[in-house]
């Protein structure tokens, strides 16, 4: 009884040490995250509110740093005159009718490209979008500080489960020892004392008397023939059937990013999964309706990119180099390099399996067969993809007849036929070889 | 006891002193093994630093890796667009309307595309579409990847650029033009008015072009009829549909006749309906599907037809009774007819021609329709033999040819490349590096239709697009493209076209015809000439034939011959003769026991005959094999073109004899002598039996009389069992308990065996929709052919297969019947004829299912008969167990084997495939599906749009590839679709009712208008 207590106690010892260490883990990193913001220069607005309205009415062409449709505005209230801002902003395209010098300089030197105008704006409103544009860039440091903290908690907790591990080894040796002295000590007592040890009796060992018990030894065989078939056979059902999946593609592309944390639809990309067979790996001229204005990623997501090993803004770049895109004159190049993903479900050439079936007819969730895919950063395949895995959802999944004038009559006869509320798809003829298989 | 017996191997063991039984004794074998060659020489095996131990080391180790890496998937990869086409969407197919004008086959047609790539041929149903896809149409789409093609031009066999070919072919036309040297434009008929003008502005820019139109089959002299009356350069047009009583005199009107196409408005007048139904006669020389399907097929040779024609028009327009009295029931039919009877002939021979131009103005055909003229053949044999007298003259500076390929195709070939030494600058626009193309100058790369724009008229009054639906997969330039550089114009064809139509075309805009892919226009009316018809007559009886008629022909399959290198077409079954990969002499019985002829089953299955030389003036033809043709017209033989091409034709597609080589003067008919010679030739036929052996239930038939007057239990009965000593219908017994399938759909198969002309278009839509394998020559002798679809041809043994039923059925005792039905395996010297298309007849009580013992063929609710390819282990109890043998086994691996080159070994003929449809594998069972992929497709999309299912809209390739209406497909569920009607007809019967397989697939009784 003791010495379970003893086990008890030492492996209570161990638990909380480690759980000490992986806390002092996340408290580091969650200290990292914290950027710190200069105050506004004074321009006479508030930087923060400022920065609500850019995101709102100019984020779509412009950015602080960078050229996008328009040009970078960091510092653009030192440039120019208030008073021709408030203009510009309100109506650009009258200033240009009207002739004014600078904002025909302004027209031509952006490629004669036409502003949107914001007669909505008031002089306050832009007062406080040129309070945000003006505020200095913030020091890139914060990025290093990040890894630093990362690799140094890692090291950390090396260390103590080696110095654990060996305090234990030492008591298991010593314990080894003590017990051995112990018995040489005994021995000797008993010599001294004249009381012969006695020695086993000879029997015969265990194993031979295994051996010599047929009605065991058979049983055993069995037994061990059972299990060996039962894990062969769970061996070979799994060759070919790759779940999990999970394979490098040559752009690290984050389902948990853009279906997860933006909410994009997944057949906002993915369209042809409503139309067609396949759900198809959208081009990249899809990619770029958004991406070419997004050639960086927010700075939190930056550092969320990190703990993954990724610098998202390089992957943006790869997508640029791929679809030819120069960021800096913002226009295509005309020099395409398509992307070679690895494909993740493969089915066999002699299943066939129709998206829009499923996903436009019956109204499945893309999650129900992909898995979680916006909690996903690297997409790997979720289910089985065997055959006994779709026979069971044809099996459990009852038809989608709502609004489906195909299946109403259908529907009304067989439901009837079979007595039941609701068809199942099996019971629509979802099982038959010859659906799938042709 | 011991034996006393002594038994002798050889009678050498009598002699003692042997030296033969000596050498025997001592020695193993009787011929020494060649152990050293194959071990090589021992020094260098001895000195080997690889010991056998080694080897084995390695063997081992190697195999244990491979198999190692074979646990590893593969890593697939997967490639989207960079900038994905608006209208491609992956796995969804795209239909483009477009025409096929090859110079022998025209048709408004749709392609089918799948990521960009046409994949299959389907028919423009949109009203006043010039259709009629035949087999040849169906293949086309695989001649686009035809891996044989010329991928980029040539200058004298080295590759070169386009401006190279344009500069030299320039710099030939200012050469020829400054020196007043001929230069012609050799071309096939391409109906095309836009290159029509093109032609007349590079005349205009070079005032020595002349254009010469030259058809490998010729129409010359119905051409050259029809311009003597009409004043125009066509074929006079029929409408069969219109007509009770059809006169056909050497017209092959269900094939290549004039073009082909009629079969739709034909099949439409044979169904009997209100009791009625049209008649036809034929009289011809050669068996041709249109005297397979003729009511009355008399056979006669060439001067005995055109005897017949001037008898038909003595009677007609002069009133004259004819002396033959079989030419004269012929002639009182057409006569009651009035003018809903037609007369047309196929007749090589001008004056045949203007008879029938003649004779169908007389009556006032309302079947014969010239001011709808067919302008699908413009060649004129007189050019294009003046041609070459005038190159063999030096008189030609520059030869430019397009379509065509006279070293293959001319009968003077020799003469013609001869002739082409002397021409300073030829050029040849192909898509192969044929045998003209190989001698030219300039071979110009040529882009396949599906590549090209262009404009066709089919007909007067008839305007059709040709749209290109792939880019072109090499550097070709199209004839239009070149002719636009060459007079310095720098439009693209596609905008000179688009003008073009803008302003020749009305009531249709640009985009509307490219959807369509045709409009329509006025056509004036015709004005007929008078001509001097009876001196036309007379000349035509005043030539008499001695010796043997030569009947020139084209087969369903090949057509000309310029998809020869087409895998399909080469194991197409020819639908008469049911021979594949081959061409040769069709012969009369009588004639061939007259020189000796025979054809022969040998022990694998293959049928063997005996080959001939052919000489026609001093031309002969050697080593071509003999099929001893039922119905062949006595003192006459049939010889089909498009065969023994050997340029830029893969091994296997070389096949047959050239029958071009005996066209002379480009004419099809030629008086021949025939002279046995040794050897004997293995054909690869797919039905050895030819007779029905008077089993009427197979094929049903009866006669229009008996059809309107008796009950269908008389022309139509139902088979009865006996079922507890009563008898019973079969339809009635069942040994399992039927499925409730009123509910769903339940799909059926109609087949009117009156509309079916046999023409073959469905077995190659078939083949190309279900990525059907092509087996080749050795394994169709061996009965391994793989069609899903086969068109079965069956003679009578008797005048008629009423006859046959009639001597079966009288025949008793034992020794009678043996030798009865041993003499009713031969057909008829002038038999009836009947097609019956069989594919899987998807039998609710499938025999083939309750044998498979892994399940791999089930039974579905909606009628078809599954067949699931990867459960398959190939034990073929099915296909043994299937009384109606619709079933094949993969034998081999029939893609990516180099044993079995056709269009799945490359990756050029394997974008082809049907990406909807499994490639089998070796080893497995495959058969028809009922296109189970179409009709999935079709219900998904209804489901989508969340309606039900059009009739119509569920289609088999084969029904929608059938022209004729004899193929209809649907839902028997839905009370008002065609085929539930169809199902409910008197005329409905199923193949062997009397097994009660209960089959989906069902046909309907034929009738024959015979009195």
């Amino acid at each position: 009884m003791k010495k379970v207590g003893n086990h008890k106690s030492f492996s209570r010892i161990f638990f909380s040490l480690a759980l000490t260490l992986s806390f002092s883990l996340s408290v580091f990193s969650q200290d990292s995250t914290s950027v710190d913001v200069a105050a506004a220069p004074a321009t006479g607005g508030n930087a923060d509110a400022g920065k609500a309205l850019f995101n709102a009415n100019c984020a779509a062409c412009h950015a602080l740093d960078k050229v996008m449709t328009g040009p970078a505005l960091r510092g653009v209230a030192d440039k120019y005159d208030k008073e021709f801002l408030y203009k510009w902003i309100k109506n650009n395209t009258e200033l240009i009718k009207a002739g004014d010098p600078t904002a025909l300089k302004i027209y031509n030197e952006n490629g004669q490209k036409a502003m949107t105008i914001f007669p909505q704006l008031s002089n306050t409103d832009i007062d406080n979008i040129l309070a945000y544009t003006s505020q200095p860039k913030p020091e890139p440091v914060v990025a290093a500080t990040v890894v630093d903290g990362n690799g140094g908690s890692s090291n950390d907790s090396g260390i103590s489960n080696n110095v654990i591990l060996g305090a234990l080894a030492l008591v298991l040796t010593m314990l080894i020892v003590m017990l051995f002295l112990v018995n040489n000590v005994l021995t000797k007592i008993a010599k001294a004392n004249g009381i012969e040890v006695q020695k086993d009796s000879k029997s015969l060992p265990i194993w031979k008397a295994f051996i010599k018990n047929q009605f065991l030894l058979v049983v055993t065989a069995i037994l061990f023939l059972l299990f060996a078939a039962y894990f062969a056979y769970g061996y070979l059902m799994q060759v070919g059937v790759d779940q999990g999946y999970e394979p490098i593609q040559p752009i690290h592309y984050s389902h948990r990013i853009h279906a997860g944390d933006n909410g994009i639809d997944c057949k906002y990309c993915h369209s042809a999964a409503r139309v067609g067979k396949h759900s198809n790996i959208p081009s990249l001229n899809v990619c770029m309706n958004c991406h070419k204005n997004i050639s960086e990623v927010a700075e939190e997501t930056l550092a969320e990119g990190n703990e993954y090993g990724v610098n998202y803004n390089n992957e943006i770049q790869k997508l640029y180099n791929a679809v030819g895109w120069d960021k800096t004159t913002q226009t295509y190049t005309g020099k395409t390099e398509p992307v070679k993903w690895i494909r993740i479900h493969n089915l066999p050439d002699f299943v066939y399996f129709n998206h829009s079936q499923h996903v436009t007819v019956a109204g499945v969730e893309c999650q129900t067969c992909h898995g979680p895919v916006e909690e996903m950063e690297i997409m790997r395949q979720h289910s089985s993809l065997t055959m006994g895995w779709c026979i069971n959802c044809h099996r459990e999944t009852n038809v989608k007849v709502e609004d489906n004038a195909y299946y109403a009559k259908i529907h009304e006869e067989l439901s009837k036929k079979y007595g039941v509320e609701k068809l199942t798809a099996a019971q629509m003829g979802g099982l038959e070889c010859g659906k799938c298989h042709y | 006891m011991a034996s006393n017996k002594k038994y002798w191997k050889s009678v050498e063991e009598l002699n003692e002193n042997s030296s033969i039984v000596e050498t025997l004794r001592n020695n193993e074998f009787v011929e020494q093994i060649p152990v050293d060659e194959f071990l090589g020489d021992k020094e260098a095996l001895s000195s080997s630093a690889t010991s056998r131990r080694d080897f084995l080391k390695y063997v081992g180790f190697s195999t244990a890796a491979a198999s190692l890496a074979a646990c590893e998937g593969p890593v697939v990869k997967s490639i989207p667009y960079v900038v994905q086409p608006e209208e491609i969407i992956p796995g969804v197919a795209d239909f483009y309307a477009t025409t096929i004008a090859d110079g022998f086959d025209f048709a408004n047609i749709l392609i089918k595309t799948r990521e960009g790539r046409p994949i299959k041929v389907e028919n423009n149903n949109l009203e006043g579409a010039r259709t009629g896809a035949n087999a040849r149409v169906h293949a086309s789409v695989l001649s686009l990847y035809d891996s044989l093609r010329l991928k980029q031009p040539k200058i004298a066999g080295n590759n070169a650029t386009w401006g190279e070919v344009n500069a030299k072919v320039k710099a030939g036309l200012e050469e020829a033009n400054a020196q007043g040297g001929a230069v012609v434009l050799l071309t096939n008929t391409m109906a095309s008015p836009s290159t029509d003008a093109l032609i007349d502005e590079l005349k205009a820019k070079y005032p020595t072009v002349k254009h010469v139109i030259y058809d490998a089959v010729s129409d010359s002299n119905a051409l050259d009829a029809f311009e003597q009356v009409y004043g125009v350069r066509a074929l006079a047009n029929y409408d069969f549909s219109k007509a009770d009583v059809i006169v056909s005199v050497g017209a092959d009107i269900l094939g290549d006749w004039q073009g082909g196409g009629y079969d739709a408005g034909y099949a439409k007048g044979r169904v009997p309906k209100n009791g009625k139904m049209s008649k036809h006669i034929q009289i011809e020389a050669n068996m041709s599907l249109a005297g397979a399907n003729a009511d009355k097929r008399m056979p006669m040779n060439i001067s005995q037809q055109k005897a017949a024609l001037a008898d038909i028009y003595n009677a007609v327009v002069n009133g004259a009774s004819p002396k033959n009295a079989e030419i004269a029931k012929v002639v009182n039919q057409l006569k009651s007819a009035k003018s809903k009877g037609v007369v047309v002939t196929g007749l090589d021979d001008v004056n045949a021609q203007l008879v029938v131009l003649a004779i169908n103005s007389a009556i006032a055909s309302e079947a014969f329709n010239p001011t709808k003229a067919k302008l699908v053949r413009k060649g004129n044999a007189k050019e294009v033999s003046q041609l070459v007298d005038y190159m063999k003259a030096g008189k030609v500076h520059t030869l430019i040819m397009s379509g065509v390929n006279p070293v293959y195709t001319l009968p003077n070939a020799k003469d013609f490349s001869e002739a082409l030494k002397k021409v300073k600058l030829s050029v040849s626009f192909s898509m192969k590096e044929d045998e003209t193309a190989s001698i030219t100058t300039i071979a110009a790369a040529a882009p396949h239709y599906l590549e090209s724009w262009s404009d066709v008229t089919i007909e007067i009054g008839h305007y059709s697009v040709a749209q290109p639906t792939i880019r072109p997969l090499f550097d070709t330039k199209q004839f239009q493209e070149a002719l636009l550089t060459w007079t310095e114009n720098s439009v693209s064809y596609y905008d000179y076209l688009k003008g073009f139509a803008a302003s020749n075309v009305s009531g249709k805009s640009w985009n509307q015809i490219v959807h369509d892919g045709f409009a329509m226009n006025e056509a004036l009316p015709l004005v007929a000439n008078t001509v001097d018809f009876s001196a036309a007559v007379s000349q035509l009886t005043s030539v008499k034939n001695s010796g043997l008629d030569l009947v020139l022909y084209t087969k369903t399959g090949m057509g000309d011959g310029q998809q020869a290198n087409n895998p399909w077409l080469q194991e197409f079954p020819d639908p008469i003769t049911r021979v594949s990969w081959d061409n040769y002499v069709t012969i009369s019985k009588k004639d061939a026991e007259r020189y000796d002829l025979k054809n022969w089953n040998v022990a694998n299955g293959g049928m063997n005959g005996n080959y001939v030389t052919l000489k026609v003036g001093n031309v002969t033809l050697n080593n071509v094999p003999v099929v001893v043709q039922p119905g062949q017209a006595v003192g006459t033989l049939g010889l089909a073109f498009g065969y023994g091409k050997k340029a830029a034709l893969k091994q296997e597609m070389q096949v047959g004899v050239n029958a071009y080589t005996l066209y002379k003067n480009l004419t099809a008919n030629q008086i021949v002598t025939i002279t046995k010679e040794a050897g004997e030739h293995e054909f690869a036929c797919v039905q050895l039996q030819k007779t029905l052996m008077g089993r009427g239930d197979i094929i049903k038939e009866t006669t229009l009389e008996i059809f309107n007057t008796k009950d269908a239990e008389v022309w139509n009965p139902v088979p009865m069992v006996s079922l507890d000593h009563q008898e019973t219908p079969t339809t009635e017994v069942d040994l399992w308990t039927s499925f409730d399938r009123t509910t769903g759909h339940h799909f059926n198969l109609s087949i009117d065996l009156n509309a079916c002309t046999g023409c073959g278009a469905c077995v190659i839509a078939c083949h190309a929709e279900n990525n059907v394998p092509v087996v080749g020559k050795s394994e169709v002798r061996r009965s391994r052919d793989m069609h899903w679809l086969r068109i079965d041809r069956y003679y009578s043994h008797e005048e008629t297969f009423s006859g046959d039923v009639e001597l079966k059925e009288g025949t008793s005792g034992l020794l009678n019947s043996v030798s009865t039905l041993s003499d009713m395996e031969d057909p008829s010297e002038n038999p009836q004829v009947a097609f019956q298309p069989v594919m899987c007849q998807h039998c609710n009580h499938a025999p083939c299912e309750t044998v498979c013992p892994v399940a791999a063929t089930s039974h579905g609710k909606e009628g078809q008969n599954h067949m699931a390819y990867n459960r398959c282990v190939g034990t073929r109890y099915c296909a043994n167990n299937c009384p109606y043998k619709v079933r094949r086994f993969n034998w081999f691996l029939y893609n990516k084997n180099s044993e079995f080159d056709y269009h799945m070994n490359n990756d050029l003929g394997r974008m082809v495939l049907n990406p909807d449809v499994n490639v089998r594998s070796r080893g497995v069972m495959e058969k028809c599906s009922m296109c189970i992929q179409k009709t999935q497709a079709t219900k998904l999309q209804a489901k989508r749009e969340g309606r039900l299912v059009k009739d119509g809209e569920f289609q088999t390739a084969c029904s929608a590839a059938c022209t004729s209406g004899a193929m209809v497909f649907g839902d028997v569920n839905d009370k008002e679709s065609q085929v539930a009607k169809l199902a409910e007809d008197e005329r409905m019967y199923h193949l062997l009712e009397h097994i009660g397989t209960k089959p989906n697939v069902f046909y309907h009784v034929k009738v024959r208008n015979v009195k």
